[in-house]
């Protein structure tokens, strides 16, 4: 009976079944946020508005067309043949035996990057010209005007995309099995192994999957509502004369 | 009279399309400066040009005897200089009342929290909206906005005000709350260049009207000159139409 099979694998393997799921939460979790790290600096320099000539022009443009092919190169090729890439070819290039767990928040983290610098690129193109325009007017370079007016509302755009990402993190992270990481997929199919209960074993897995993704999903949408703020305000008259600029 | 902005032989074209052609002009300091035309006509885009929110394509733009079109001259720095009031407002939207008025004191001008939200308050108090420090952009009405937007602007204590049609978007019972914080600005001393479709309230508080017509400068004066004995016939034409609209 399979449901007894299911009770049996999960009291014997339990502690195996959390390990792979920290593991993949773990991996998810970093290689997102520094995804999104990275896709927020590449959207960034990618809007500089290009100078007419000079060096600056130069540096500009080699560096638009590196994180172009960068974006272009890890957006169009599996992220399992990636794994497979990085971590067998560091060991062949630079002669370094990589930890497999840092192969994988790398992997996961620059693929990620090259999607969320899409992301964030289309975030800050809607963003309406006057924002920038009146931040630039009281005479904000591009730096500062990007860091305090347009990517706190970039971000807040941005934030139901990157909630998405970390979805498909955590259930890609599984084709990292093939460089032996040990997250959930790997650890259920060494469980499926011991035991030759493969449905039953990956039934657990699937459920376990789903209440990351579920849980995730509820927690981001919370975030969300928080980011847009109360709906009132509270005039001047209205509190203590004490409590001066309030934020 | 001490020139603040002397404006030489400025073009700028779209494309093929030239929008300014040969602007010559200039505003003094503590002027209030009106630039009237019908839409189309140049004043906004002149205006813009002055900031370089758009680029000019030819002439000099001499700022206290300095050409900032010279490649290497520190444009931030320069705009730091004028506060620019925009037809849309443009308050940042993700940042309240105070600081609206805040963020650019402290990040482009170094003041401390403290003195800046003391600075922000002062001005917020003279547009009347310091009862409202705690309201997001998106609660306020078009009218307050437009008096945040104007004292987030006095806030960075800048040399020169520019006002882009600030009542063209503005609901007709919101536009005397604008032009009357205005028309105390004017009165300050302070040094305003404004486009305005606004001819009474252009005719009573500016020193000197510009009006502009296809890209140019078609004449310019005083209220009393531009708006009682205009000398051209398409100044007269103008205000013909524009006053018995309104």
């Amino acid at each position: 009976m399979s449901l007894e099979w299911i009770v049996k694998i999960i009291s014997e393997n339990w502690p195996m079944f959390l390990r792979g799921a920290g593991m993949t939460l773990y991996i998810a979790l970093i290689g997102t946020v520094l995804g999104a790290v990275i896709g927020l600096m590449a959207g960034v320099i990618r809007t500089i508005p290009m100078p007419e000539r000079g060096l600056k022009k130069a540096i500009l443009k080699v560096t638009n067309v590196i994180l172009s092919i960068y974006i272009e190169f890890f957006r169009g090729t599996p992220m399992i043949v990636q794994a497979m890439v990085i971590y067998y070819g560091s060991a062949l290039a630079f002669n370094i035996d990589m930890n497999v767990l840092l192969a994988a928040v790398i992997v996961v983290s620059i693929n990620t990057g090259a999607y969320m610098a899409e992301i964030v690129r289309g975030g800050i193109v809607s963003i309406d010209k006057g924002q920038f325009e009146a931040a630039q007017a009281i005479g904000m370079n591009h730096f500062q005007t990007m860091v305090n007016v347009v990517l706190p509302q970039v971000i807040r755009n941005i934030l139901p995309a990157t909630g998405n990402q970390f979805v498909i993190n955590i259930k890609d992270t599984s084709v990292l099995n093939v460089i032996s990481v040990s997250e959930l997929y790997f650890l259920t199919k060494s469980v499926a192994g011991n035991n030759f209960r493969y449905f039953e074993s990956f039934f657990v897995a699937c459920m376990l999957y789903f209440v990351m993704t579920f849980i995730v999903t509820r927690i981001l949408l919370y975030f969300e509502r928080r980011l847009e703020g109360p709906d009132n305000y509270t005039m001047l008259s209205d509190v203590k004369q004490a409590d001066v600029p309030a934020k | 009279m001490e020139q603040v902005i002397d404006i030489q032989h400025l073009n700028k074209s779209f494309g093929t399309h030239e929008v300014l052609k040969d602007i010559n002009f200039s505003v003094n300091k503590g002027e209030v400066v009106s630039i009237i035309g019908s839409s189309g006509s140049g004043k906004s885009t002149l205006l813009r040009c002055i900031n370089l929110l758009e680029k000019p394509s030819g002439g000099q733009i001499i700022y206290n005897g300095e050409n900032i079109l010279d490649d290497l001259h520190d444009i931030p720095a320069y705009r730091r200089k004028l506060g620019m009031v925009f037809q849309q407002f443009n308050l940042f939207n993700n940042h309240n009342v105070l600081n609206n008025c805040v963020v650019g004191q402290i990040k482009v001008l170094n003041r401390s929290k403290d003195e800046a939200e003391k600075i922000a308050m002062k001005y917020l108090k003279i547009v009347g909206m310091d009862k409202y420090i705690n309201a997001k952009p998106k609660q306020l009405s078009g009218g307050q906005k437009q008096r945040v937007a104007i004292a987030r602007a006095l806030s960075m204590e800048p040399d020169v005000m520019l006002f882009d049609e600030p009542t063209s978007a503005l609901d007709p019972e919101m536009v005397g709350e604008v032009l009357k914080v205005m028309k105390e600005l004017a009165e300050s001393g302070l040094t305003m260049l404004i486009v305005t479709h606004e001819m009474e309230f252009a005719k009573e508080v500016s020193d000197r009207v510009v009006f502009m017509d296809k890209g140019v400068i078609a004449e310019e004066g005083s209220p009393e000159q531009i708006f009682n004995n205009p000398k051209q016939d398409r100044t007269r034409e103008f205000l013909k139409r524009t006053l018995k609209q309104s």
